[in-house]
């Protein structure tokens, strides 16, 4: 930042809107998690509250979403992972005229609308189906088999960027050198190309799993009647929100949290280990902060935190807090019926006479519905 | 166990390119044998055809009279010597000697000692627990010579391992290796560009140009009997004088040249023909400045520049419109160098120079 040209209170305003913007949606839904108010709002704070994270746990559409989720998740992971890694390797083996070309088909699923390839994943198969003589208790109907396929479609090609771009950092005469020193070209895949390859496998696992995780616009057509985490969760929105979705946004962030203070442990420690010299590190001279700063402490800290402050929150009651609420809402009410009361009884009392209508009758109608003033006077 | 390296005949093509033509010849068990050539002439393609990453086009290979069509390179026994010596990154320095050990499924414990055994050969002991990246480019030099030792192949290929290395590492890598190969006893069949390795620590010189192989025999030959002009121009330095020839006795041949009269001798017992074209080539160590007048081959000539290299002088010589290139041993008394107007007569053995015709159809 040139302090020069005066930047210093535009880029520090400029910062603070930035972060602002970033974080700003995320604290104010972690504050309406804890409010008791039935709408997620921060004004007005009514009361401290837990029972938000205790619906959403109940929620048994969003729970059984959660973990159909889960189990699609580690399936996606568990084929496009492979499958990337297969088309990666074709494309470093490959001819470069040929190379372009493969390139093109790999990607094509990522450009394809989300929406086309789940209408077509679910026409495809049912067309399958229908030409196999399957009926609809068969795999072709089946929303898990499906979405499976519809997400792997396309998330193995993510899995294939990822690997691509660490295989062209690959050395192919490393492979030739295992060959020629008597390894099989299994031995050779195996003990020289796949643990160069580990870091990107465990980053393309990841993001494959992330991307079938949050997927929604090809999941919601191949699901079919079933319900993954992403569609549950969106259908409830359509039918109002509670706070309940705030609760669920507090453990993603918590989560996400934890995970990402542990990578940058296991980060540091490594780099402090691959620099050769991590006894000048002050960390490393004390073995009980040499202790601490070990990525697993620090999961196990964290953790043990997260559950501790779990524990806590799940004996709160705010029973007590929500009766005066309801009991002070409840006494607003009545003082604002009984003002309404007076108000109606003063101008009674300031207007005796009213030459039509019977004195005590307040309706707009002009009593006309009474049934006392049908009686003969 | 030596085994012979016999290519017979072979030739490869890429497509329409063909990039060895032709080569035949035999390596026997136990040799040094060294193929040398400038970049792109072939030689490396040669060596991973012996390896087995690349199949002749035509011809076979045989190693120790078996053809190796159709066997992988991890079934042939030979080891390769990368260029860029392509030591296994994330393996630690025992883990990539022992790395043949471990695809035979030898045990930790005697991997891990016979490791130890070759570091020690290596004279890197103490080293084994490193990465391949806290180690000296002489050093992983060492280490992926002991990785391809501990294959234990009947022949080890080297594809210009000292190339990456600086001077001084490459003058004692090359005595190193010329040790190693003594000490193990196995065939080593070397690649480089630089003729200083070649005729150092060979038993045997493949000059290729073009894919195609000029001539093979050993270092001393190759440098005092060129068989071709290619061959002559480029091991060593050469003057080239061009003439035709005017009288051939025995195996001394006489060309008319602009610089007057010269005799040199008739490459491989040629017999020229009176009026054919040829070329003389000279080496400048093999000029000497004639204090008295010589009696054939006199060369009158002007110092045109002179650098001072050391244990040598290069004086740079005009004469009949060719510039010669002459190397005076300092230590050598020259009452000529010390006058002043420049003009030297200088002089070159008939026996020492190499008469070859300009005709490449007529050479080899």
């Amino acid at each position: 930042m040139n302090r020069g040209v005066g930047g210093g209170l535009f880029a520090f305003s400029y910062t603070l809107l930035f972060f602002l913007f970033l974080f700003g949606p995320l604290i104010i839904m972690v504050i309406t998690a804890f409010n008791s108010s039935a709408f997620p709002r921060v004004v007005p704070w009514e009361c401290f509250t837990t029972d938000w994270f205790g619906l959403l746990i109940r929620n048994e559409r969003l729970m059984t979403g959660l973990w159909t989720s889960l189990a699609i998740g580690i399936a996606v992971v568990a084929i496009a992972v492979p499958f990337g890694l297969a088309g990666a390797l074709a494309l470093a083996d490959i001819g470069p005229r040929l190379r372009a070309g493969l390139y093109a088909v790999l990607i094509t699923p990522i450009l394809i609308p989300g929406v086309v390839l789940g209408i077509s994943t679910i026409v495809f198969w049912s067309f399958v189906g229908r030409k196999l003589g399957a009926g609809y208790d068969t795999v072709f109907y089946n929303g898990l088999f499906l979405t499976l396929l519809g997400q792997v479609a396309f998330i193995a090609s993510y899995a294939m960027l990822i690997l691509s771009a660490r295989l062209q950092r690959f050395d192919p005469t490393l492979t030739e050198a295992a060959l020629d020193l008597g390894a099989t070209p299994g031995q050779a895949f195996r003990k020289i190309l796949l643990p160069f390859l580990k870091p990107a496998l465990g980053s393309a696992a990841f993001i494959t799993f992330l991307a079938s995780f949050e997927n929604y616009n090809t999941t919601v057509f191949t699901i079919l009647s079933g319900n993954t985490f992403t569609t549950a969760l969106a259908s409830k929105v359509r039918h109002g929100t509670d706070p309940s979705l705030s609760a669920l946004a507090v453990i993603i962030i918590a989560v996400t949290l934890i995970g990402a203070m542990v990578q940058e442990a296991h980060h540091r420690r490594r780099d402090l280990l691959r620099g050769g010299r991590p006894e000048r590190s002050r960390l490393y001279a004390n073995p009980l902060t040499r202790l601490l700063t070990h990525p697993a402490a620090i999961l196990l800290i964290l953790v043990g935190c997260t559950g501790a402050i779990i524990w806590q929150a799940s004996h709160h009651d705010a029973q007590a807090c929500r009766a005066d609420i309801l009991s002070e809402k409840q006494r607003v009410q009545e003082r604002l019926l009984q003002e309404q009361q007076q108000r109606m009884q003063q101008r009674q009392t300031q207007t005796p006479a009213a030459p039509t209508a019977p004195s005590n009758n307040p309706s707009p109608f002009g009593g006309a519905f009474n049934p006392g003033s049908l009686a003969p006077k | 166990m030596t085994k012979d390296v016999v290519l017979d005949h072979v030739s490869i093509r890429f497509g329409g390119y063909t990039a060895v033509e032709n080569a035949h010849l035999t390596i026997r068990g136990g040799e040094f044998f060294s193929f040398l050539g400038p970049s792109g002439c072939g030689k490396t393609t040669l060596l991973r055809c012996i390896s087995g990453f690349v199949q002749p086009s035509a011809g076979r290979v045989l190693i120790g009279g078996e053809d190796m069509r159709n066997v992988g390179p991890n079934k042939r026994p030979t080891a390769l010597i990368f260029q860029n010596l392509a030591l296994f990154p994330l393996l630690t320095v025992a883990e990539n000697i022992a790395f043949p050990l471990e695809v035979r499924r030898v045990g930790r414990k005697q991997r891990r000692k016979r490791a130890d055994e070759l570091l020690e050969m290596i004279a890197l002991p103490g080293t084994g627990d490193k990465k391949v990246h806290e180690l000296s480019g002489g050093q992983k030099q060492r280490v992926a010579i002991a990785r391809a030792l501990a294959a234990e192949p009947d022949i080890l290929l080297l594809d210009e391992p000292l190339s990456a290395l600086d001077l001084k590492l490459r003058q004692h890598m090359r005595t190193e290796l010329r040790a190693i190969q003594q000490r193990v006893g196995l065939t080593f069949i070397y690649i480089t560009h630089d003729q200083g390795e070649a005729l150092t620590m060979s038993d045997q010189v493949a000059v290729m140009n073009a894919g195609v192989i000029e001539q093979i025999d050993n270092p001393e030959t190759i440098y005092n009997r060129p068989r071709t002009p290619f061959v002559a121009s480029f091991v060593g330095e050469s003057n080239a004088i061009h003439g035709v020839v005017l009288s051939q006795t025995g195996r001394l041949a006489t060309l008319d040249t602009p610089l007057g009269p010269l005799t040199g001798q008739a490459a491989g017992g040629r017999t020229y023909l009176p009026k054919e074209r040829c070329t003389l080539f000279v080496r400048p160590e093999q000029l000497f400045i004639a204090d008295t007048p010589p009696e054939v081959n006199t060369i009158k000539a002007k110092r045109v520049n002179e650098e001072f290299e050391g244990s040598i002088r290069t004086l740079y010589l005009q004469a009949g419109g060719e510039a010669l290139r002459l190397y005076h041993m300092n230590a050598a008394v020259s009452a000529a160098l010390a006058s002043g107007d420049g003009a030297v007569t200088v002089s070159f053995k008939p026996e020492q120079a190499t008469i070859l015709p300009d005709d490449p159809a007529l050479s080899g």
